[in-house]
């Protein structure tokens, strides 16, 4: 008997593989993508060289001074000499090591929460929420003990913003969960209070918000109490978010079949657990690109805190820029800024989606 | 430094002058003592008059003033903890009592010495609205500017006052308003705009910012009046006039000869009767402003006289490099004039 053996397959035409093949598919298929490829490739030819040249080749590395930095180059001195100030704002430089603690225990103490083999992760993450904050106010600020106290006007830069970021994020979470669960209440003063509240904070714009916690607070406060600057800006962000944080939320909850509530009070449970166990798990996986696309834009908006005279990153670049040794260096300082925010924004989008792919249990197209 | 008067103002102000009647007529000079350091208001970051070196030191011409004070209360200039302002929040800080004084480039007018309810210690720089301008113009005077394209900072007094030349003086001119001094500047450098308004005193910092500085001049006229100076909350005149003392001991130290070098020397040794009286060897008038007898000693010390802190802050010895000019003392072609101690 004769055995039939295939031949073996024959290469794909030339035309169909391979680099050209893929540029007239993808950038030269009709006469208006390659118009549009050609002007593409104009623009990247126009701007990007000279970018280049300013970012790396022209661009000064090393030195201590303005008086070191080439003209014509990105003068990358001014960022190495001010890095501290950028980084921890005026913190004193002998108790930086605070800061940097209280970021490693923010790691290392949020980790458990992110592994599923940790027992009772729920309880351990609440309570970390709980304990944290208090931890990172005595490491940061000090004055007992025997950490030395170092005030919130000395606070600033990268720190700065990460501490109302995350104040912002970790306060407006829960407030604003509340907000939306009451906004949906059978009970009309809880709901009224809570559409009240929402609707005004939504209303107002978040500059207006700071201006009014740092102008005219203390012109209604009594003689001789004052606020911490800082604490009043970090109580205007939360509440702000805090509303927005709701309704993101109560798209969730609306999304939620009526089948599941009524099946989850069928089953006996009452209304803390109907939430907390059936309907807040599927609603909350349900807006995490909301939620995640509101504490980006609430990382952002730290930057606000410009116009009250806080030092967050961005305001201590500004800073560095007026002082005389570094005159004409907004430049440099501007881009070394919108990196770092690119990098923790982009970072955020990343884990938004891996958290959505994990949570996926079908609703993703 | 100065703001166009929004509603937003005119409201904060109604507020300030609704409560100044009630709030803080206490004695600012024993709160000071008690809590031991003078809360003192700067600018959020301005070349030369407030800024902060890497370590988080603030430097400048206003922070000077500040440490004088502290320099007379305590014999000590480092006991000041500062408050970086913003142009719209300075007022309701000192009014509020969250600083005991405000030294952030403040320009002293009729509406905030009356209305505001704060008193202006006196003047530590005049400054007023100039012109940069590019060499290749041309320009040697800002008579000359019929027609030029002008770079302005947007919402200070700045634009009036641009406006209120040129129409005075038959010219015309088109405004480009930009937020950020930054912006101002590279725009002048594209060629944008012929020329750059600002106060003069910021004009000088401006240039720096240039990557041709040299192919720039600061043209001689000044078109208004800016004269900045510390500031008080009304209803505490003794604390007013430590304020106000402490500027002049540094105006009149320079005057008398009087510097940090030699000022403990002059102390023991003067002859001089002004000399004696201003540091305290002859007489008590320390005490007069329930100041300790070596207050002026203290203060030209640790701070130094008026134009050492001028030189070192915004003239030579910086890269400012900004003349003297009006700021000179009076018997040297300027006009800071210090009245006598006695």
């Amino acid at each position: 008997m004769t055995t039939h053996t295939f031949k073996p397959d024959l290469p794909p035409p030339g035309k169909t593989v391979g680099a050209w093949a893929w540029m007239r598919a993808n950038l030269f298929s009709s006469p208006v993508n390659t118009l549009l490829t050609l002007l593409a490739a104009y623009l990247i030819w126009l701007l990007i060289p000279p970018l280049l040249d300013w970012a790396f080749i022209s661009a000064t590395f090393s030195g201590t001074t303005r008086a070191d930095c080439a003209p014509g180059g990105a003068c990358w001195v001014f960022i190495k000499e001010r890095f501290g100030q950028f980084m921890y704002g005026f913190y004193p430089t002998e108790e930086r090591w605070r800061v940097n603690l209280t970021l490693l225990i923010a790691i290392v103490g949020a980790a458990p929460v992110f592994f599923k083999a940790m027992p009772r992760r729920a309880i351990y993450g609440i309570g970390f929420l709980i304990v944290y904050p208090v931890v990172a106010w005595i490491l940061l600020h000090g004055g007992v003990l025997g950490l030395e106290q170092v005030p919130t006007t000395r606070w600033g830069g990268l720190t700065l913003t990460l501490v109302i970021a995350a104040a912002g994020i970790a306060g407006a979470l829960p407030l604003g969960i509340v907000l939306a669960l009451g906004r949906r209440s059978h009970m009309p003063a809880v709901r009224v209070l809570c559409v009240t509240f929402i609707e005004f904070w939504r209303g107002v714009p978040l500059i207006t918000v700071l201006f009014m916690s740092s102008v005219m607070l203390p012109l209604f406060l009594p003689e001789g109490m004052s606020f911490d600057k800082l604490l009043r800006a970090l109580i205007g962000v939360i509440l702000f978010q805090s509303a927005y944080i709701a309704e993101v939320v109560r798209g969730g909850l609306q999304a939620i079949p009526k089948g599941q509530y009524e099946a989850a009070g069928a089953m006996g449970l009452g209304y803390w657990r109907v939430m907390g166990l059936v309907i807040l798990p599927q609603a909350l996986k349900l807006v995490i690109p909301g939620i995640v696309n509101t504490f980006i834009a609430l990382f952002k908006d730290t930057s606000l805190v410009i116009i009250i005279g806080l030092f967050d990153l961005l305001n201590s670049l500004h800073q560095a820029t007026v002082d005389p040794a570094w005159l004409g260096m907004s430049t440099e300082g501007y881009v070394f800024g919108a990196l770092i925010y690119f990098i923790f924004c982009f970072g955020m989008s990343q884990y938004s989606q891996r958290l959505e792919r994990k949570l996926d249990t079908g609703h993703r197209r | 430094m100065k703001m166009v008067k929004s509603t937003l103002a005119a409201l904060t102000a109604a507020a300030v002058f609704g409560l100044a009647g009630t709030a803080h007529a206490g004695p600012t000079l024993d709160a000071v003592k008690k809590k031991g350091f003078v809360q003192c208001g700067i600018s959020d970051g301005l070349p030369g008059f407030s800024y902060a070196e890497a370590g988080g030191a603030y430097k400048g011409l206003d922070v000077d003033v500040c440490r004088a004070v502290a320099a007379a209360v305590f014999g000590d200039a480092t006991k000041v903890r500062y408050s970086p302002l913003t142009a719209k929040e300075r007022f309701t800080a000192l009014q509020s009592g969250e600083i005991d004084m405000l030294s952030r480039n403040t320009t002293w007018t009729s509406s905030r010495d009356g209305g505001m309810g704060m008193n202006f210690a006196g003047v530590n720089y005049y400054d007023g609205v100039g012109f940069l301008v590019n060499k290749e113009l041309g320009v040697s005077g800002a008579k000359e500017l019929d027609g030029a394209t002008i770079c302005i900072q947007a919402g200070t007094t700045t634009e009036l006052n641009v406006s209120d030349y040129f129409r005075a003086n038959g010219l015309k001119y088109t405004p480009i308003t930009y937020d950020r001094s930054d912006e101002s500047a590279k725009s002048l450098e594209a060629g944008r705009c012929d020329v750059l308004t600002s106060d003069q005193s910021q004009l000088y910092a401006q240039r720096i910012k240039l990557a041709q500085p040299d192919q720039y001049v600061v043209l001689p006229e000044v078109i208004s009046k800016e004269p900045l100076g510390p500031a008080v909350r009304r209803g505490d005149e003794d604390w007013f006039a430590i304020v106000k003392w402490s500027l002049f001991a540094m105006i009149g130290a320079e005057e008398l000869g009087v510097t940090s070098a030699n000022v403990e020397q002059m102390a023991k040794e003067t002859k001089n009767p002004d000399v004696a009286r201003l540091l305290g060897a002859e007489g008590s008038f320390g005490n007069d402003l329930k100041l300790p007898k070596d207050w002026a000693v203290q203060i030209v010390k640790q701070v130094g006289n008026y134009g050492e802190s001028f030189e070192r802050n915004v003239g030579q010895g910086s890269e400012l490099k900004i003349k003297r000019g009006l700021n000179a003392q009076w018997n040297n072609g300027g006009i800071l004039y210090a009245p006598p101690v006695r």
